[in-house]
C-alpha cells in the first residue's frame, strides 16, 4: 500500500493526471477520494516541492495520479514554482507527460479560480474541471449551470463535494472520456489574450531560433509555448532567468535579452503594460464566461465568517484566543501523548529485555539492543507527539483559523524577516523540531521556508528538557524570591527557552540578507470562510504525517544508530563483559552476588567505552571541550548524543557507571560528586550553565537533520543547520562559562 | 484618489492600477487586484498589520506595504 518504494511501481504505460487548483479548493481532499491510500510521495529533482502520486481506477482504465502544489496562478517566480509548471508542459527530464489536467475549482469562488483555469487552457493538454465544495455553494443559496459553463469553456465541467464523496465518480467516467484526446488543434481557439500578444510571442520564438541568432548549437532546447509566453509577461520571473542563464555563452545571451526587451517594448506600445494586459484579460475572460452560470457573482458570503473573525481578529479578543489556543495545544501535547509514550517505551524495553533472555551475550545481542532497539524505540517515542500535533495542526487548518493565526502573528515574525506562515512550525519545534520542520510545507515562499528551517532547531524541543532538568536539580540552587513566586530554577529553565528565541532573531535576519536573500516574498493571505473540520481529512493528515516520520526518518536512524552504537563498541574485548552478563542472568535477583557483579558490569562497560572509538575520540577532543569547562566524560556525552540529546544522560549513566536515566537521582549525586583526578570537582554551576546552553543551541540530533535533508532534498541545509548551530552552541558555552567561572 | 492601507474600515473603493512589476505586484493582481474591481477595507490586525480585506468574494490579508500599491477611488 502506501509505502511502495518507488517509482516503478507505476506502470509505464499508465496515463498520467495531475491535479491542480488554487490552495483552500479541497484539492488534496479530492486526491485522497480518488487515490484511497495508493499515495506515495518523492521529491523532484533539485527543488523542495513534494511530488505526491498515487493510483487510481478511472472507471475502466488505471491511471497515475499526481499532485501539484496548490497556486493561484502559473506565472513562476522560484524554482520550485518553474518545476510545477513544466511538469504540466511535459518538461521535465524523467517525469512522463501528463495527459489530463483536473482543475480543482473552488465553487464558491469561481471567478478568482477561473483565473488559474484560463492560463490551464493554454497548455493544449485535455483539461477538466471539479466545481468543488458544490455543497457549500449551494447551501447559500448559489446556483451554478455546470452544462453551461463546460459549454462556455469547451471542457466538461463536474461538480462535486470531496469532503462528502460526492461527485466522485462522475468525474472519474469525465477524466476517462478525456484520455487520448488531442487538444493541440483547440489550442488557438482556447486563447484569452489577445491575437496581437501570441502573434508577438511567436515572433520572439522565432527570434529565439531564427537563422540570425548564434551557432545552430545553441539553439536547441527551447522551452515550451507557454514558458516562452511567460518569458514575455513575467518580468524578472523564473522562465526567463532559467533560459537566460541557460545559454552557452555571454553574446548569445545579451541577444537573448536584447530580444526580450524588444518584443516587451512592442508589447507595451501596441497593448500595454504586459502584466496589467494578463490579468485583465484573463479576469475579463472569467467574467464573460460567468454571465448566465452563476446566479451570485462576486457577493461576498459568508456572513457568519464575519462574524467569527470579529472576534477572533479583535484587538484584544483575538490576542487572547490565540495563545488559549496555542497553550492548549501544547498542553495537551505534554498530558496526552504521555501513556502512549509510555507504552511503547515499555514495548521497547520489553523487547529489549526479550532478545535479552533469547540471545547470549554478544555482538548480535547489543547491536540489536544496544544499537537498533535503543536508537530506533528512541525515535518511536516522539511518534505520539508528532501524531498529536499534526491532528491539532490539521483541525486548525481544516477549520480556518490558521491563516487567522498567521494573520494575528505575521507583525511579530516580520522581525525575523519571515512571515505569519513560519510562526506554527516554529512553535511546533518547541515540541520537536522534526514536526516542526515537515510543518513548514504550508510556506509557499522557499527562501521564507529554508530560513525557517534554519532556525526551527533552536527552539527548544522536549528532548532538551530532561537536559535542563538533570543539570539544572543537580547544580542550582533553589532559590526563590518575592516571596516564593519566583524561583532560580524556573528562571533558568526559562532563560534556556528564551536562548533559542533570541538566537533565532539574528541567524533568521542574516540567512535572509545573504544565502536567501531576494525579493520580499508577497503576503498575501487567502482567509477562507471557517467550517467544521472533516474528520477524515484530519484523520488522513495525521495517518500520512506518522507514516513518513516512522517509515523514511525511521530507516535513517536505524542507520545512524547502528553507526554510533559501532564507534562505541569497536574496538574492545568484551568476552569479559559478556562473562559478566552472562553470570548475572542466572543469579538470584537482588542477592549481595547480582549486585556485585551489576557493580563490575557497569565498571567494565565503562572502561569498554572509553577505549572504544568513541572513548578514544573523546580524549583526543578534550583539549577543545576544556576551555568550555568540561572533562573528557561531558566530551563524549555530547560526541555521543549526536543521534538525540537526551542520549547525554544515558551516555553520562553509563560512564559514571550507574544505569541511566532510570535512577536520575543517582545520576544527579554522581554529578555532584564526580572530580578530577586532583581532586577538584568537575562541575560547578558555570559549566553546568556551559553544558546547558549547549544544549540549548546545538545541532545534536540526527532525526532533524534528517528530516532537513528530506525536506530540502539536499545535503546542504542540514549541514549548514549543523554547522552553523555547533558553532554558535560552542561560543556561548564558551563564553557562558569563561564569564560566569569569573563571576562566581 | 488614495491608496488601500489609507481606508477606513468597513469603506468600500474602486482599484484605479497597481504599482510594480515585481513579484508582490503580480501576486496581487493574480488575487484580482485589477483595475476596476471592487474592494473592501475590512480591519487591521491587532498588532497593526495586515490588513485584512475583501475582494471579489474572497477575503484577503495583505501588509500595510503591499495596500500601498493598491490605488483606490474611494466610493460612497
Amino acid at each position: 500500500m502506501a509505502t511502495a518504494p518507488t517509482d516503478s511501481s507505476s506502470s509505464p504505460s499508465a496515463a498520467r493526471i495531475a491535479l491542480v487548483g488554487n490552495p483552500n479548493t479541497g484539492k488534496s481532499t479530492l486526491f485522497n477520494a480518488l487515490a484511497g491510500m495508493s499515495v506515495r510521495t518523492g521529491n523532484y529533482p533539485g527543488v523542495t516541492i513534494e511530488k505526491k502520486l498515487g493510483r487510481c481506477v478511472l472507471v475502466e482504465e488505471s491511471v497515475d495520479l499526481l499532485d501539484l502544489p496548490g497556486t493561484y496562478s502559473l506565472a513562476p517566480r522560484s524554482p520550485d514554482e518553474l518545476v510545477a509548471v513544466e511538469v504540466l508542459t511535459g518538461e521535465v527530464v524523467g517525469e512522463p507527460p501528463v495527459d489530463v489536467i483536473v482543475c480543482v475549482v473552488n465553487a464558491t469562488q469561481l471567478r478568482r479560480n477561473l483565473f488559474l483555469v484560463s492560463q490551464l487552457l493554454e497548455l493544449g493538454k485535455p483539461v477538466v474541471i471539479a466545481l468543488n465544495m458544490i455543497d457549500s455553494s449551494s447551501a447559500r443559496g448559489v446556483t451554478i449551470d455546470t452544462e453551461r459553463l463546460s459549454e462556455q469553456l469547451g471542457v466538461p465541467v463536474v461538480a462535486t463535494s470531496a469532503t462528502k464523496r460526492r461527485g466522485i465518480d462522475e468525474l472519474r467516467q469525465a477524466v476517462e472520456s478525456q484520455l487520448g484526446i488531442d487538444c493541440s488543434a483547440e489550442q488557438v481557439s482556447r486563447r484569452v489574450l489577445p491575437d496581437l500578444f501570441y502573434k508577438i510571442r511567436d515572433e520572439f520564438r522565432q527570434t529565439l531560433s531564427g537563422p540570425n541568432s548564434a551557432s545552430s548549437s545553441e539553439r536547441v532546447g527551447l522551452p515550451s509555448d507557454y514558458l516562452i509566453e511567460r518569458m514575455l509577461l513575467d518580468q524578472g520571473g523564473e522562465a526567463e532567468r532559467r533560459f537566460v542563464s541557460g545559454q552557452g555563452s555571454d553574446a548569445r545571451r545579451s541577444e537573448v535579452n536584447a530580444a526580450l526587451a524588444d518584443c516587451r517594448q512592442r508589447l507595451n506600445d501596441q497593448l500595454g503594460d504586459p502584466i496589467e494586459l494578463e490579468c485583465n484579460a484573463r479576469y475579463a475572460w472569467a467574467a464573460e464566461n460567468l454571465t448566465g452560470v452563476v446566479s451570485d457573482v462576486g457577493a461576498l458570503s459568508g456572513k457568519m465568517t464575519d462574524r467569527l473573525d470579529a472576534v477572533l481578529t479583535h484587538r484584544l479578543g483575538g490576542l487572547v484566543f490565540f495563545f488559549l489556543v496555542m497553550f492548549l495545544i501544547f498542553q495537551s501535547i505534554y498530558s496526552l501523548a504521555g501513556w502512549p509514550m509510555d507504552l511503547i517505551d515499555g514495548t521497547t524495553s520489553w523487547f529489549a529485555d526479550l532478545v535479552t533472555s533469547v540471545l547470549a551475550p554478544g555482538v548480535l545481542r547489543s547491536l540489536i539492543t544496544d544499537g537498533v532497539i535503543a536508537g530506533v524505540g528512541g525515535v518511536l517515542i516522539f511518534l505520539p507527539q508528532i501524531a498529536l500535533l499534526f491532528f491539532f495542526l490539521a483541525i486548525l487548518e481544516d477549520c480556518g483559523y490558521m491563516s487567522r493565526a498567521a494573520f494575528l502573528v505575521d507583525r511579530v515574525m516580520m522581525a525575523f524577516g519571515l512571515s505569519g506562515k513560519s510562526f506554527l512550525p516554529m512553535m511546533s519545534s518547541f515540541a520537536c523540531a522534526v514536526p516542526g520542520v515537515m510543518a513548514t510545507r504550508v510556506i509557499e515562499n522557499r527562501r521564507d521556508r529554508l530560513a525557517t528551517i534554519m532556525v526551527a532547531p533552536l527552539m527548544s524541543c522536549s528532548a532538551r528538557l530532561p537536559v535542563y532538568l538533570l543539570l539544572i536539580a543537580a547544580f542550582i540552587p533553589s532559590l526563590t524570591y518575592l516571596g516564593g513566586w519566583l524561583s532560580l530554577p524556573a528562571m533558568v529553565l526559562m532563560a534556556m527557552y528564551l536562548i533559542g528565541v533570541v538566537a533565532a532573531i539574528p541567524v533568521a535576519w542574516i540567512l535572509k540578507k545573504t544565502l536567501l536573500r531576494g525579493e520580499v516574498a508577497p503576503f498575501v493571505l487567502e482567509l477562507p470562510e471557517y467550517r467544521v473540520p472533516s474528520l477524515r481529512v484530519v484523520l488522513t493528515r495525521v495517518w500520512d504525517a506518522s507514516l513518513a516520520f516512522v517509515v523514511r526518518a525511521g530507516t535513517l536512524i536505524f542507520a545512524a544508530s547502528i553507526l554510533i552504537w559501532f564507534a562505541g563498541f569497536w574496538p574492545g574485548d568484551h568476552s569479559r563483559q559478556y562473562e559478566l552478563q552472562q553470570q548475572l542472568a542466572t543469579a538470584v535477583a537482588d542477592s549481595d552476588q547480582a549486585l556485585a557483579l551489576q557493580a563490575e558490569l557497569r565498571g567494565e562497560s565503562a572502561q569498554l567505552l572509553e577505549r572504544s572509538l568513541l572513548g578514544r575520540i573523546g580524549h583526543r577532543i578534550e583539549p577543545i571541550v576544556a576551555p568550555l569547562g568540561w572533562d573528557w566524560k561531558i566530551g563524549v556525552g555530547a560526541l555521543a548524543s549526536f543521534p538525540a540529546r537526551e542520549v547525554i544522560i544515558a551516555t553520562l549513566g553509563t560512564i559514571y557507571s550507574l544505569g541511566g536515566d532510570a535512577e536520575e537521582a543517582g545520576l544527579v549525586g554522581a554529578l555532584q560528586k564526580s572530580t578530577y583526578p586532583n581532586g577538584d570537582p568537575v562541575y560547578s554551576i558555570p559549566v553546568a550553565l556551559s553544558v546547558m546552553v549547549f544544549f540549548a543551541l546545538c545541532a545534536q540530533c540526527v532525526s532533524t537533520l534528517l528530516v532537513i535533508r528530506r525536506e530540502t532534498n539536499s545535503w546542504f541545509w542540514p549541514v549548514l543547520s549543523f554547522s552553523y548551530m555547533t558553532i554558535l552552541a560552542y561560543v556561548c558555552a564558551l563564553l557562558t562559562y569563561q564569564v560566569g567561572s569569573r563571576l562566581f | 484618489m488614495t491608496t488601500l492601507d489609507q481606508l477606513q474600515p468597513g469603506e468600500k473603493a474602486q482599484i484605479v492600477r497597481i504599482d510594480g512589476v515585481d513579484g508582490i505586484a503580480a501576486r496581487l493582481r493574480e488575487m484580482g487586484f485589477v483595475a476596476g474591481e471592487s474592494v473592501q477595507y475590512v480591519r487591521r490586525a491587532p498588532l497593526g498589520d495586515p490588513v485584512k480585506c475583501a475582494i471579489h468574494g474572497c477575503r484577503v490579508a495583505v501588509r500595510s506595504g503591499e495596500a500601498q500599491r493598491v490605488l483606490v477611488e474611494p466610493q460612497h
